[in-house]
């Protein structure tokens, strides 16, 4: 009863996202101010509708409810309690149902926190997240419902995917998918913005926290998707440029484009058109992710199940709100004209070049994820592009990023003068090249030009950050008048920035430096690796809630002294028979001591293989810093005071209509 | 997004579409041991580039599958039988295409691929570079024009450096 | 008019995925297709004699790369002995097997191949491409390699892809 009773909830929200669609745009078409404001109510109840839904397919996990067909499919009685939940989203139809929670909570929140802005553009802005919303429901319920039923009723399910038995999988897909579908609010701000054909610095400072919340959500997503990779698939590996992975990473490259093209056009009224098409394009990948990843048009490791219908469905729905928010921009975008001036030498100028960096990256990511495609519709071959390509492009492409950014630091509005940038920054220059030098010597016992290069954009970046952030407090009376006045944006700013720093170094280190071996050790037996010896303990079964277990126990030494033991597991999962690697880590700041139980040999000896990673933790420290700056910059009181001080405008009438 | 090898997983679900494995009985042993530092070096690079066919999206290095462990002893036996990278490089494209190679040369087909980010490097610069130029001729300084009432204006002021 | 451009990509992109959607990316074309069949030097199942690549030629013949613990090959099998009853000549070579294996197998199962070969290392496998059994490659008469059914062999496959290949041949 309860699944129907869900399915019943969704077929009610679609009505409901009908009507959050066609009445506020009635209302804007026609100035009908009762009309317009029929969205607020609309996307409160959708999101109740919505939630209430997604508690059901919950129940029915929770409660073993095999008679539903995604239920059996994806869950086991012997599956524990929190993989129950957690495998609501561990499939297609119910991550979708995972998708359009987030949407309508996204809406529910813009209902909520928009209240004060113009009513045409509330209303617009929620005409159009209903409409996104038409086409998700109506996705699912045409071809992915969760709740489907079957007969006869299985005895037991056929168990989650053991991959996403782990608890980084946990939150990794909600972080993400708050990140992608959080671009859907920028994205209804754009199209708000062409139909009124009012796009002021008001616009932008409604539109960067929102922004900046999906960026960090999905900042966090990808961190905990690449941390969850290095631990789960047992060859030490944080991010391979797969399909999948990239168009998690395209929409994060133009959302920071977005982020930083948002502050042009607030505090200088430029880049008008820029910033909104840079909005259109997020949300866009965002959808085009969704499309690779359920389509199977590319051959991705993490691929849904694939279902050509699927794949059909997405690219019309694509074709249909892209197609028109691109005309829409043909259309109305001319109109926005920009105000002022764009000195080169300044921080808009520099912001500038930074969007053109930030775009071309994602540019060439997307060119590579879908060149095989494009090649191969052209019938010229068949090809693959792997992180080979995508290393030796994308660093160029953003190094020099890392320089504008240092630079635009120092660099104030409207314009500056080059003698007195240099003079500010020479001191975190000069700094910057010693510790290329000194660092990786103490770090990785080593130096390289490609190293060098690295440590020098990091540092560069992190000293910078703080030069600039020191100037900021210095100005102040006392250390403590100086830290309390700097605003919360400043401060976000400036941690996203040192996250960059921290992680750039990390990525230095640990991709040029890292160490790996494969080795047969009997048990007793021993191996060296980067100065550390690794003994095999042995290997004993050990017995899991739903799986069967190799643990094997390697204590790692370094001059006779023991530095830890590891746990390396090889799992059999019992009802799906796959074998999972759980790779067992000595993390520090330092370096990681990284083992994984390869294959058993007959005579009881076992192939292991083994990672010196320095510096690896710098990469998820680096995107935790991101997150938390992006955080802080969200919840800057400046937006909510604006908020306020939009008020009397719309009571005057000026504004709106 | 799902998971890694999650299609190998429904593919060992379902062995009858699947092309087939060797059960792993007896994983070769692959500790270079034979190879001088140089030539680990040159193994570990090549088996990064090259792709797993049987896998999902894996390169050679990453996978376990039988198919892999051949093509690593293959990679191992010919560096040191000493022939050059390039020479494995073909030896691999001739059985299995250009598909094997993550890293694609550059040829006809992939021309664009190489350059087409670097292009559109250069021409967004140069755009970028137009906008700010052409409008410094006519800049006359204007103030951060914006249509806001003054209280905004002071909120905006209040984190200017 | 530069406000169009997006639009315009974005229908480009649309199309490409479309054509996109009716492609298996999976699906990998051999590069021997066109070339003469790869050198082998083998022993045969039950029989003294090596067998090499110029034992290939003269006539059209299917090569079968199978083996014992392949799910696949099981799934193809009946058509195969169909094919082998129909007087098609079908070579098999027995890939990563084991003699004993392959023997009770065929015994089994029914035997449709004119000669097993046993490629136990898989070094032939490896030098045809093999990169999962079943495959089949179709040889015609000068060895050379016009066609490789990758995964089982189909009813489909034999009667729109490989017969009119074969026929082609003869005439």
């Amino acid at each position: 009863m309860i699944p129907e009773i869900g399915h019943f909830l969704l077929i009610v929200a679609l009505g409901v996202a009908v009507l959050q669609f066609l009445v506020p745009s009635w209302g804007v078409w026609k100035r009908d101010a009762r009309a317009m404001a029929v969205g607020q109510s609309a996307a409160q109840v959708q999101f109740a509708l919505v939630f209430l839904s997604y508690l059901c397919l919950t129940w029915a996990f929770v409660q073993k409810d095999f008679s539903v067909t995604y239920v059996a499919a994806n869950s086991h009685s012997d599956l524990p309690l929190i993989y129950r939940i957690s495998a609501v989203w561990g499939a297609h139809e119910g991550s979708l149902l995972l998708w359009m929670l987030m949407l309508s909570g996204w809406t529910g929140a813009v209902s909520v926190f928009n209240r004060r802005l113009p009513a045409d553009i509330t209303a617009t802005t929620l005409a159009v997240l209903g409409a996104i919303s038409i086409g998700f429901l109506s996705f699912m319920l045409l071809t992915s419902n969760p709740f489907d039923r079957h007969f006869p009723v299985p005895a037991d399910g056929k168990d989650l995917n053991p991959l996403l038995q782990d608890p980084g999988l946990i939150i990794h897909p909600p972080m993400l998918y708050m990140g992608y579908v959080g671009f859907s609010v920028a994205f209804a701000f754009a199209i708000a913005a062409l139909v009124s054909g009012r796009l002021d610095g008001a616009w932008a400072r409604w539109t960067r926290p929102w922004t900046t919340t999906a960026w960090l959500f999905l900042t966090m997503g990808i961190t905990l998707g690449s941390w969850w990779a290095y631990h789960e698939l047992g060859w030490g590996g944080w991010w391979f440029w797969d399909p999948v992975e990239n168009a998690s990473f395209m929409p994060w490259l133009v959302g920071t484009a977005l982020i930083h093209s948002l502050a042009v056009t607030e505090k200088r009224g430029l880049l008008k058109s820029w910033t909104v098409l840079l909005a259109i394009i997020a949300f866009s990948l965002s959808l085009l992710g969704t499309f690779l990843v359920r389509s199977g048009v590319l051959v991705s490791v993490h691929a849904f199940a694939t279902d050509p219908a699927r794949g059909v469905y997405i690219l019309g729905f694509l074709a249909v709100v892209l197609g028109s928010a691109f005309s829409l921009y043909a259309w109305r975008a001319p109109k926005l004209k920009s105000e002022g001036d764009l000195a080169f030498f300044s921080r808009e100028g520099l912001l500038l070049l930074n969007n053109v960096f930030l775009v071309v990256a994602a540019a060439a990511v997307f060119l590579g994820t879908l060149y095989p495609l494009f090649v191969d519709a052209l019938g010229m071959g068949k090809i693959s592009v792997g992180p080979p390509y995508f290393n030796a492009v994308f660093i160029p492409l953003t190094a020099p990023l890392a320089v504008v950014l240092g630079l635009g630091m120092a660099v104030g509005w409207k314009r500056a003068k080059f003698k007195e940038v240099v003079r500010q920054l020479r001191w975190p220059a000069a700094l910057a090249v010693v510790l290329a030098i000194v660092l990786p010597f103490l770090w990785v016992d080593g130096n390289s030009f490609a190293v060098f290069g690295g440590v020098l954009l990091g540092c560069w970046v992190l000293l910078t950050s703080v030069h600039d952030l020191w100037g900021r407090v210095r100005a102040k009376r006392s250390l403590l008048n100086g830290l309390s006045s700097v605003p919360r944006s400043v401060w976000g700013m400036t941690m996203a920035h040192i996250g960059l720093g921290v992680w750039v170094l990390g990525v230095a280190f640990v991709s040029l430096y890292s160490v790996e071996r494969d080795v047969r050790l009997a048990p007793g037996e021993s191996a060296e690796l980067h100065g550390y010896q690794y003994f095999l303990r042995g290997v004993e079964p050990v017995r899991g809630p739903n799986y069967d277990a190799d643990r094997g126990t390697v204590e790692v030494t370094r001059d006779g002294t023991s530095i830890t033991i590891l746990h390396p597991e090889k799992r059999l999962y019992r009802a799906q028979q796959s074998v999972m690697t759980e790779a067992a880590v000595d993390e520090s700041p330092i370096r990681d001591l990284y083992v994984a139980l390869g294959e058993p040999f007959d005579n009881g000896d076992w192939s292991l293989r083994m990672y010196y990673k320095p510096a690896m933790q710098l990469v998820w420290w680096g995107g935790f810093i991101m997150f938390f700056g992006g955080i802080l910059a969200a919840s800057d009181r400046r937006y909510r005071l604006a908020k306020l001080a939009q008020a009397p405008v719309e009571a005057d009438g000026k504004v709106s209509a | 997004m799902s998971p890694r090898h999650w299609a190998l997983t429904l593919l060992l679900a379902l062995p009858m579409l699947a092309a087939a494995q060797p059960p792993a009985e007896e994983p070769p042993l692959t500790v270079q041991a034979t190879l001088d530092a140089g030539q680990q070096e040159r193994y570990r690079r090549l088996i990064h580039e090259l792709r797993c066919l049987v896998c999902q999206n894996q390169t050679i290095a990453d996978s376990n599958a039988p198919l892999a462990q051949d093509l690593r002893s293959q990679v191992e036996r010919q560096i040191a039988e000493g022939r050059s990278d390039d020479d494995i490089r073909h030896y691999m494209t001739a059985r299995y295409g250009d598909f094997v190679l993550y890293k694609p040369p550059v040829q006809r087909n992939t021309v664009f691929l190489w350059v087409g980010p670097f292009l559109l490097l250069l021409g967004a610069l140069a755009i970028a570079l137009r906008q700010l130029l052409r409008r410094r001729d006519t800049a006359a300084i204007t103030p951060a024009a914006a249509p806001d009432p003054q209280a905004l204006q002071k909120l905006l002021d209040e984190d200017r450096p | 008019m530069r406000f169009l451009i997006p639009a315009a990509l974005l229908v480009v992109l649309l199309v490409f995925l479309g054509i996109g959607l009716t492609r298996d990316p999976r699906e990998v074309p051999s590069p021997l297709v066109g070339k003469p069949a790869p050198a082998f030097d083998l022993a045969l199942l039950g029989e003294p004699q090596r067998y090499t690549q110029d034992d290939l030629k003269g006539r059209p013949v299917l090569v079968n790369f199978w083996a014992s613990w392949c799910a696949g090959c099981r799934v193809e099998h009946p058509l195969l002995v169909k094919l082998a009853g129909e007087g098609v000549e079908i070579i098999g070579m027995d890939y990563k097997d084991t003699d004993e294996a392959a023997r009770q197998w065929l015994q089994r199962h029914g035997n449709p191949y004119r000669r097993v070969v046993l490629d136990a290392q898989g070094t032939a496998g490896l030098d045809w491409g093999v990169y999962g059994v079943p495959e089949t490659f179709v040889l015609d008469a000068n060895g050379t390699i016009v066609y490789k059914q990758i995964g089982p062999m189909t009813e489909q496959a034999w009667t729109e892809k490989i017969r009119p290949l074969l026929q082609g041949q003869k005439s």
